[in-house]
């Protein structure tokens, strides 16, 4: 299974599931809001150095997460 | 009267809408949750007035954050007649869930489609005829930011408003806020219906810029250097306007008021010119560049820079137990440490928003930068003044880091960070300017509360008893500063600087004026009178004491209400104050045993 986490700077992806297990639900609607969906496209735009927050397009929306928090969506390329 | 609530999520343009229609002008940030305090205003809808609010951004209106929760609050107690739904046109394909979960709860809504012009530069179409058939609820396109659609829009409210249709009560609101479901489902069918959007969907100017400022290695560098030029563009223009306004105020009172007075009892004489024209009109000099200073500061707000500049500092503030966003808090408080302690609303997690809160107050507002500009002239060459300046802001930063640093163990949070990155926007001249003037109001409130209230106590302090001579030792202030020099003494604060300090507790802006009433000059003949009194050791040993100790009681005052705690509170003052103290002794004793 691959994690958002794994992804390269400029590589897109499909988000296939939200890890249930570790996101709590105002995590969980936070993400949905902000587009994290299953079946969405999901870009990753960069990562900022020193293990920083990536920076990430879905839809026309742009928004950056930690590495803990990318490590929780599950993603086919 | 009739109420209209404004509703929509972070970055909607929501608050650039609310000023475009009340006239008004509620701040306006491009980071979401900006909009803390309710902000509300009469408008003219059709033949009435109504009342419209301006509800805080939020996600969903189930979600955890103290803004979202906010907007429940509101919603389940107070009767609404109109909801006005704002939804940012690019991105309605995720926005839309918020109109549904509205209209599930059944208050009047409209649905608003802001950013159209932004929408129809990604070429993003919508039909919003059907839409607003499929979700009933009548649909309006619109720009807030341009005004284009707003008098459709005011034209639909008064319509809706005058309907006699059956009223919602508030508790009935409060049932139905539990539960909501099928929203997503809903949504997608309607989306995909009503809205076409470009499969690839790139703003390339926004795309071409953040390779720049985003770069991994050049992104801080090119950012402190930026902030350093606003600031030394704000210096160089603003530094000149000061000067004349000093030389205005100077010639009123030669050529106008002290004829006008002389006739006065000596005592009505010194309390109106020495006291209050001396104090006040000293800080009002600065009026000049603190609105330049605004201007510049809404300008990179609302440009969305500050979001970039959490993605680039997040790795660092990570190691401080603090977030990207936690920096950005610290730079709006380089404009005002109150709402930069209420913005800390949009952390979750008490840990990190104490931790954040505490650290705000040590971040150089624009109340300090006055001081600072006038020690800076009184001890420096004006070729040193820029990186003086420069290296009290890094000081700044430097007791931010150390802070948190000391205290993450004590606040500890496993805050989710994410955040929504919006595009680069320049605001308009609207914009600008409505932020502008609303300063000049905020400086004029505060100079009537604070700043007359403060240089009238100094100049009795320093006039009293009145058998001695003015602002001697054996005044009331000379009292005073007798009893703290075993504690000022040592960090190099003469009685004359004491007093400015004690009243600095009330409001940084009394400081500059208390002096002025100290030494009872003003303008040019204050600073030459201070340069020969003070060195520059000791004049930086105010500075850093200054910076550093507690900001305002408004920021007292704020940081009781946000923590809703007393022992933090205290925790913050007792904290700024030693901190304050340690520094300045550090800097003075080191600086006088290297022989300065």
């Amino acid at each position: 299974m691959r994690l958002l986490y794994n992804l390269k700077s400029g590589a897109f992806a499909t988000i296939s599931g939200i890890d249930a297990v570790n996101v709590d639900q105002p995590l969980m609607q936070r993400l949905i809001a902000l587009g994290f969906r299953v079946g969405k496209q999901i870009q990753v735009m960069r990562k900022a150095n020193f293990n920083g927050p990536l920076h990430v397009r879905i839809g026309s929306t742009d928004i950056i997460l930690r590495e803990s928090e990318a490590k929780l969506i599950q993603v086919t390329e | 009267m009739k109420r209209i609530a404004l509703l929509g999520m972070p970055n909607t343009g929501k608050s650039t809408l609310f000023n475009r229609l009340s006239g008004a002008s509620a701040r306006v940030g491009n980071w979401p949750g900006i909009t803390v305090d309710l902000m509300c205003a009469k408008i003219l809808t059709g033949s009435h007035i109504a009342e419209l609010i301006d509800l805080p951004g939020l996600y969903d209106l189930h979600g955890f954050s103290d803004d979202e929760q906010v907007v429940r609050h509101f919603l389940s107690n107070n009767e609404v007649d109109l909801v006005c739904i704002v939804l940012n046109s690019t991105q309605i394909d995720r926005q839309l869930s918020l109109a549904l979960q509205i209209r599930n709860l059944g208050i009047p809504a409209i649905l608003l489609l802001n950013m159209q012009d932004e929408a129809k530069r990604a070429g993003i179409t919508i039909d919003a005829a059907a839409m607003a058939a499929q979700i009933n609820m009548s649909t309006l396109q619109l720009s807030g930011k341009y005004g284009d659609g707003c008098p459709a829009l005011l034209q639909k409210m008064a319509e809706v408003i005058n309907h006699d249709a059956p009223k919602i009560k508030a508790d009935e609101v409060a049932k139905r806020l539990e539960a909501d479901s099928q929203i997503e489902l809903e949504m997608q069918s309607i989306v995909n219906s009503t809205v076409q959007i470009p499969t690839t969907l790139n703003n390339k100017t926004t795309d071409n810029i953040d390779k720049i400022l985003l770069h991994p290695w050049f992104g801080l560098p090119i950012f402190i250097v930026s902030i350093f030029l606003l600031f030394q563009f704000i210096f160089t223009v603003g530094a000149p306007l000061q000067d004349v306004m000093a030389w205005l105020f100077d010639q009123t009172r030669t050529v106008i008021l002290d004829p006008l007075l002389s006739t006065a009892p000596t005592w009505l004489n010194g309390l109106l010119l020495d006291g209050i024209y001396n104090g006040v009109s000293t800080v009002a000099a600065f009026v000049p560049i603190i609105i330049l200073f605004f201007l510049v500061m809404s300008m990179v707000e609302d440009s969305g820079y500050l979001s970039r500049a959490a993605f680039l500092m997040d790795a660092f503030m990570a190691k401080l137990g603090l977030d990207g966003r936690g920096f950005v808090m610290v730079l709006m408080g380089f404009g005002c440490n109150v709402p930069a302690l209420m913005g800390t609303r949009v952390m979750r997690s008490r840990g990190m928003r104490l931790l954040t809160m505490l650290t705000i107050p040590l971040s150089l507002c624009s109340a300090r930068l006055q001081i600072f500009i006038f020690m800076i002239a009184v001890l420096f060459k004006p070729s040193q003044a820029a990186w003086v300046m420069f290296s009290l802001y890094m000081m700044s930063l430097f007791t931010i880091f150390i802070t948190a640093l000391i205290f993450k163990g004590r606040f500890v949070s496993n805050e989710p960070f994410i955040l929504e990155l919006p595009p680069y926007r320049f605001p308009t001249a609207h914009q600008i300017w409505a932020r502008g003037w609303q300063e000049v109001k905020h400086f004029l409130i505060r100079a009537s509360k604070f700043i007359i209230f403060g240089v009238v106590m100094v100049w009795l302090l320093t006039n009293f008893p009145s058998n001695v001579p003015s602002a001697s030792v054996d005044t009331y202030a000379g009292q005073i500063g007798a009893l703290f020099a075993p504690i000022l003494d040592p960090i190099g604060i003469d009685t004359h600087l004491a007093i400015a300090l004690i009243f600095g507790f009330v409001a940084k802006e009394i400081v500059v004026g208390s002096l002025a009433v100290i030494y009872g000059l003003q303008g040019d003949a204050l600073i030459s009178q201070m340069a020969q009194n003070l060195d520059w050791v000791q004049g930086m040993s105010f500075m850093l004491f200054s910076l550093i100790y507690t900001p305002c009681l408004s920021t007292i005052a704020t940081l009781k209400t946000e923590s809703k705690s007393s022992a933090f509170m205290w925790l913050s003052i007792v904290w700024s104050l030693g901190l304050a103290w340690v520094v300045s002794l550090i800097f003075y004793q080191g600086a006088r045993a290297l022989g300065f």
